[in-house]
């Protein structure tokens, strides 16, 4: 059966480029594009929810 | 799933004017759930804040906000329990804010046990205001107003609170996001006044003077002094020197201010 994967959303408006989310994400999910961050890799998140949760801009939404 | 934060944010409010990497920003999150796994009402819901960076925050939220004095959260925030001690009353602000311009209202909001709860967003200095130290500002670091090192030793928040007579004193960092809105919604639930400190970090003004190379530096700091309460337990005091401890730190109860005005009001109404 196919992996499901989740959806993560940047809002780049709000995103600040503070690299929280890219260092923090266990997997490496994340990337910076310029000042703000992007999807690298999405078939490696786990679904953690720590960028979300760790972003200080509201700048991320993963829905799962 | 993804939490919805928006239906607590004021429409076109965000982006929000904190600087890059600052923690406030998780820290507001942290109070959003909180809020919303307590299923509180936004409209008996008052939230207060002095003046500072933290003290922005209610400004955002789409609660019944006062934004006030600088250091006079606590005195404004009493005003409003005593008015409506129906409200839940939540206060923010930073560590200059709360324990140096305002640090008498705060011991005595502590003392007289006034069911609030007090978030304190520790980030060491003053940020807004241009980098001036704060009684949070550890011994040693560089402030604008300490360029050669600051000589005062730091205010530790939650052994202050405990002293003055808070009766739920608890502790979280902001890299620790998980750990925020379980430690707000457990002492907005408390009766009595509740203190939450939650460390934070300030990479604008502490973090580029004290060598500090980025918020990632920063927020593993804060990873590494943290130790949860029931982990110190089992360390020594040579393995605990740096570290600060996390978690609910004290917890008692007490009688409550508006409780026991209430009596007296009843007292004075049998006097006639």
């Amino acid at each position: 059966m196919e992996k499901k994967l989740p959806t993560i959303e940047i809002i780049e408006k709000y995103c600040k480029g503070c690299h929280i989310c890219v260092e923090f994400c266990p997997t490496k999910v994340l990337e910076m594009q310029g000042f703000v961050a992007a999807v690298k890799n999405l078939e490696a998140c786990i679904k953690c929810m720590q960028c979300e949760l760790r972003c200080p801009d509201f700048a991320i939404k993963v829905t799962a | 799933m993804a939490f919805d934060y928006d239906k607590y944010i004021r429409p076109g409010k965000l982006p929000h004017i904190w600087c890059p990497g600052c923690g406030h920003g998780i820290v507001m999150k942290g109070l959003i759930r909180a809020i919303d796994s307590l299923g509180l009402d936004k409209n008996n819901t008052a939230i207060v804040s002095g003046i500072g960076c933290a003290s922005r925050l209610p400004g955002y939220i789409d609660c019944c906000t006062l934004h006030t004095a600088h250091g006079r959260a606590a005195a404004f925030a009493t005003g409003v329990k005593m008015a409506k001690p129906e409200m839940n009353v939540i206060l923010c602000g930073g560590d200059g804010d709360g324990t140096a311009i305002g640090g008498n209202h705060f011991i005595h909001a502590c003392r007289r046990n006034i069911d609030m709860t007090y978030i304190i967003m520790n980030n060491n200095i003053y940020g807004m205001t241009g980098g001036q130290f704060s009684p949070c500002t550890p011994t040693g670091a560089k402030a604008s107003t300490t360029p050669y090192g600051n000589p005062d030793p730091a205010f530790d928040v939650a052994k202050l609170a405990i002293g003055a007579g808070a009766t739920f004193v608890a502790r979280g960092t902001a890299y620790h996001a998980t750990q925020i809105d379980k430690l707000i919604a457990e002492a907005i639930q408390h009766k009595g006044f509740s203190v939450v400190e939650i460390l934070d970090d300030c990479p604008t003004t502490y973090g580029r003077r004290n060598k500090f190379k980025s918020v990632i530096e920063m927020m593993n700091r804060l990873k590494d002094i943290a130790v949860p309460v029931k982990a110190a337990e089992k360390m020594t005091p040579e393995q605990l020197e740096g570290k600060v401890l996390t978690g609910v730190l004290y917890k008692q109860e007490k009688p409550e201010y508006t409780t026991e005005y209430a009596k007296v009001i009843e007292r004075a109404k049998g006097a006639k």
